[in-house]
């Protein structure tokens, strides 16, 4: 294990940030930390780089106890939401700093940021000044000044939060490619499901400080923990006590199937490829997604009467609070 | 630039603000230098030469370069306590540090005469010596460095000192390189107005440096027995040489800050 957080907790003031947090960070892994804003992701993520210090528990890097070393000794490379540039040193300085601080030789030095400069392809820009520079190729920049000192881990606060969306996606398929070629031990913070799905070999979902769920994103998204996870890795719907994903609820036209909820289709939207219908079954309103396909084979309208069932497999978890009740009930109508 | 092309509004702004700065700056500067110019370059160099000129030049000039050097460490030691720490009276202290600027300085001088006057409660009579001349400068400067720098330091992005941590760099290491460099226009600012408000410093210093010829007098008390002897010419050449020597620290201010800005 390359990071092993062990029983952290913080407060700031009367509020607890993190209660207890033990992780492991597997070597040469892409994590993602994913979690509501103020879950204290971020503040976790300090706590490894030393920016920040645990009230308790312990953190190792690379099997060496860190709890009590300064960032500057942690051999850590941080990037921050809004790139926390060097506005004074051009781009190659910036890049240059770790390694002019640790009194590197100049043609060393030199050799290592045109490296770096070719990696993040900001060959072109090395002697412009950050303030020139577009936000994607700030945070490149950030990027490959954490690098140049070679981290043991490297750790990101949300590095694309600051980006628009179209950026965003490019820069986190370039992250991907990046880390298949370097292999340092990634860590980075993200409040966008879809990001970390795409992205992370392991996520660790961060929620009201606490740790809800540690997987590989098949196992997050196949095997919800519990309903918080359920519902923050997308867009869910309750059909009697249970929670479960609008794709994977099935429309039959009629009433007659005896294991599922009769209703009525109360509206229907179609949003690009998909249609999403939804059916009253008088206590509840159950989405469900369609391809378009699919819903012109099922051939109802508004007002039609359904069968509405859980695709078989599909993962589904309890409203918590409730009983989950054996068999679903048909409402009178 | 090749070529500049003003907008009509721009255009008009541009003219308001050079009218402003000539009738306020530009036009009172040039007959100062008049007056000094029209004795003749002789009459100016007997009257900046003069012995008892020459010693006040000196005295005012060194002492002013000295509180401004002074008040560039201290000035910003005391914007850093300001801002980056918490502590009880902070907020008093706030409001203490600009007293030497809004008390009229006759008030100023009265302070301090009566606190490092012969009559001192602290038993430290400087009255009368060039300390004296130091410690008014000093009292009245003390505000700038620290009012210019203190914004600047309080919209500092803290997480650009902590990348410079994470990438191994030590406390002092980061302030030279990270944070020195982008306080240096408001250091380099705070120490322009210190230097000048301390070679034009009067009401605060004449009761307690008695101006003795030769020893405490400053140029402004000899500017001023030279118009009182009705000798204009005289006065405004020792007015001109301060106003080239108060040009030459500004430029000479504005290259260091440039140097330190680039460093890093
Ligand atoms: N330095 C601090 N002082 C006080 N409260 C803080 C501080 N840092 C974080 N917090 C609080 O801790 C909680 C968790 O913050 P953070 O770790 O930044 O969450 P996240 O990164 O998941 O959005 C938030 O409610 C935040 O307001
Ligand atoms: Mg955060």
């Amino acid at each position: 294990m390359s990071i092993e957080v062990t029983g952290v907790s913080k407060r700031f003031g009367d509020f607890v940030a993190l209660q207890d947090v033990s992780v492991s960070i597997p070597s040469g892994q892409l994590t993602a930390l994913l979690g509501p804003s103020g879950g204290g992701k971020s503040t976790l993520l300090r706590i490894i780089a030393g920016l920040e210090y645990a009230d308790a528990g312990t953190v190792g890097i690379e099997g060496l106890d860190a709890t009590a070393l300064p960032a500057r000794k942690r051999g850590v490379g941080f990037v921050f939401q809004h790139y926390a540039a060097f506005k004074h040193l051009t781009v190659r300085r910036n890049i240059a700093f770790g390694l002019e601080i640790r009194k590197r030789p100049k043609d060393e030095i030199r050799r290592r940021v045109d490296e770096l400069l070719a990696l993040v392809h900001l060959e072109q820009f090395a002697e412009r000044l950050p303030a020139q520079l577009s936000g994607g190729q700030r945070q490149r920049m950030a990027l490959a000044r954490a690098l140049a000192v070679e981290p043991k881990v490297l750790l990101l606060d949300e590095p694309f939060g600051a980006l628009d969306a179209k950026v965003r996606k490019e820069l986190r398929e370039w992250l991907r490619r990046l880390h298949d070629e370097v292999h340092v031990t990634t860590v980075f913070v993200t409040h966008d499901q879809e990001e970390a799905l795409e992205v992370a070999d392991e996520i660790v979902v961060v929620n009201e400080g606490r740790v809800e769920q540690i997987g590989t994103p098949d196992q997050l998204y196949d095997e919800p923990a519990n309903d918080f996870v359920m519902r923050f890795l997308g867009p869910v719907t309750q059909l009697g006590d249970l929670l479960v994903r609008p794709h994977d609820v099935a429309l039959s036209p009629g009433a007659d199937d005896p294991d599922a909820v009769a209703g009525r289709v109360a509206r229907v939207v179609r949003v690009g490829f998909e249609v999403r219908v939804e059916v009253s079954t008088g206590e509840q309103v159950v989405l469900a997604t369609l391809t378009r396909t699919e819903f012109l084979r099922l051939g109802v309208g508004v007002g039609a009467t359904v069968s509405v069932r859980v695709v078989p497999g599909a993962p589904v978890v309890a409203v918590p609070g409730s009983v989950v009740r054996s068999g679903l009930e048909v409402p009178a109508r | 630039m090749s070529s500049v092309r003003l907008t009509r509004g721009s255009g008009l702004g541009l003219g308001v603000a050079l009218l402003w700065f000539s009738l306020l700056v530009l036009i009172p500067l040039a007959a100062v230098v008049a007056t000094a110019a029209a004795g003749g370059w002789d009459g100016f160099w007997q009257a900046v030469t003069n012995e008892q000129t020459a010693a006040a030049i000196r005295l005012t000039v060194g002492t002013a370069l000295l509180v401004t050097v002074v008040n560039v460490v201290m000035g910003t030691l005391i914007a850093w306590v300001l801002v980056r720490d918490r502590f009880p009276g902070q907020r008093a202290l706030e409001v203490l540090i600009d007293v030497p600027f809004a008390l009229p300085t006759i008030v100023a001088g009265l302070v301090l005469l009566s606190l490092y006057g012969p009559d001192s409660p602290l038993g430290l009579d400087v009255a009368n010596t060039r300390a004296a001349v130091f410690l008014a400068f000093l009292f009245v400067t003390l505000p700038f460095v620290v009012r210019t720098v203190q914004p600047v330091l309080a919209e500092l992005d803290r997480e650009v000192e902590e990348a410079a941590a994470s990438l191994g760099a030590s406390r002092l290491a980061t302030f030279r390189r990270i944070i020195l460099p982008a306080l240096a226009p408001a250091i380099a600012a705070g120490a322009a107005l210190s230097f000048a408000r301390g070679v034009s410093e009067y009401g605060s210093l004449v009761l307690l440096s008695g101006n003795l010829p030769l020893r405490t007098e400053v140029t402004s008390v000899r500017i001023l027995s030279s118009i009182e002897n009705d000798n204009l010419g005289n006065a405004a050449a020792v007015a001109t040489v301060l106003l080239a020597i108060s040009f030459a620290v500004i430029v000479a201010l504005d290259v260091i800050q440039r140097r330190v800005g680039r460093r890093g």
